[in-house]
């Protein structure tokens, strides 16, 4: 009814996960490929240069550098890990976070417009990642069968609770977490581009198809895209922390000793 | 006999074509569980931050851990959203 009395001509197509398949910029190279190499390249290149010529007092370019640093190192990695075994994981911390967060701001980005994390891949990749290093050094710490132990039989509990509880807390911890971890990222900017489109596209097709009298609606479209924008911007970077966050938590938990 | 064929396949057609609608209903019902989780999450915090101001920093970072575990029902309804439409 409404579509009816708005069309002049064509009626208005919403966005749907259709619009996420973009064609190939060249061969079989698509915009997700191309950003997310971008960042891999912008992430390396901004900390090769901000921390080439280091001084004393910090100019703009080195605070960024040495906040985002100081903040994944105490904020995340020590406070989740601990502070006896949190140094080797710094580095595995420090670059997702920044990576997840460039590929994350991507979306707001004026002509690029486009998270890369929105296409499921990518935070599949991540999480695999994430998956093999923080199994890997719960094995290393607590041995084969302590490491199963460790992770099904957490101490505290009645005897006969351990049948319910074991099957539930190895789902969780192989399969429902580390999966979990992928979504939330993936559906999270998906969402919020899909929003963006929404009343873009919605203001774009006011302000061309529909009669005269609607035409003016089309401002409250584009001032609703405008502030979703800056909503997207808090909701991209706190999934990136949440991201490295959650990353640091699993190993802490992976690491822990027995009770 | 016709007739009733002709009405089964109305409703089949039907049926398949207002699964977009259900599906975000579904979604919508979905979504007021994390909702209510994630209000009661920061309700917590700003509690505890009323009565204990210093406690503030130690408190957001259990928040978060927590709210991320109550955030993800919402967003993997979202992603069943899409495939429940989609179907």
């Amino acid at each position: 009814m409404g579509a009816l009395m708005l069309a002049q001509g064509g009626t208005f197509q919403p966005p749907d996960a259709e619009s996420f398949f973009l064609p190939p910029i060249f061969g079989g190279v698509t915009k997700p490929i191309a950003l997310v190499v971008a960042s891999a390249i912008i992430v390396g290149a901004y900390y090769l240069i901000a921390t080439r010529n280091m001084k004393l007092v910090p100019g703009k370019g080195q605070f960024v550098a040495e906040f985002t640093y100081e903040f994944t190192r105490n904020k995340i990695a020590r406070e989740q890990i601990g502070a006896k075994d949190f140094r080797p994981f710094v580095p595995l911390i420090f670059a997702l976070f920044t990576f997840v967060l460039v590929n994350n701001l991507f979306g707001i980005i004026p002509f690029i417009q486009f998270p890369t994390m929105s296409k499921i891949g990518f935070p599949i990749a991540l999480a695999i990642v994430v998956y093999v290093v923080f199994h890997g050094v719960g094995f290393a710490r607590h041995g084969f069968f302590g490491y199963f132990k460790h992770v099904m039989f957490p101490p505290g509990v009645p005897k006969p609770i351990y049948v319910l509880l074991s099957p539930i807390e190895f789902l969780q911890k192989f399969v429902a977490q580390p999966a979990a971890l992928a979504v939330r990222v993936f559906a999270a900017m998906f969402a919020g581009h899909l929003i963006l489109m929404v009343f873009t596209m919605g203001g774009e097709y006011l302000l061309i198809e529909a009669s005269a009298a609607f035409k003016p609606v089309s401002i409250v479209a584009f001032a609703f895209a405008i502030a979703l924008t800056f909503v997207e911007a808090l909701i991209q970077v706190l999934q990136a922390y949440i991201f490295a966050l959650l990353t640091a938590n699993f190993i802490g938990a992976a690491l822990a000793e027995g009770h | 006999m016709k007739v009733s064929n002709i009405v089964l396949a109305q409703a089949s057609e039907a049926a398949a074509n207002i699964n977009p609608g259900l599906a975000a209903i579904g979604y919508g019902l979905g979504a007021i569980g994390p909702g209510v989780g994630v209000g009661l999450i920061w309700a917590a915090v700003i509690n505890g931050t009323a009565r204990q101001p210093e406690a503030q920093g130690q408190l957001q970072g259990i928040a978060w851990i927590s709210f991320v575990l109550v955030e993800v029902l919402a967003l993997i309804g979202l992603v069943i959203y899409f495939i429940a439409s989609a179907a």
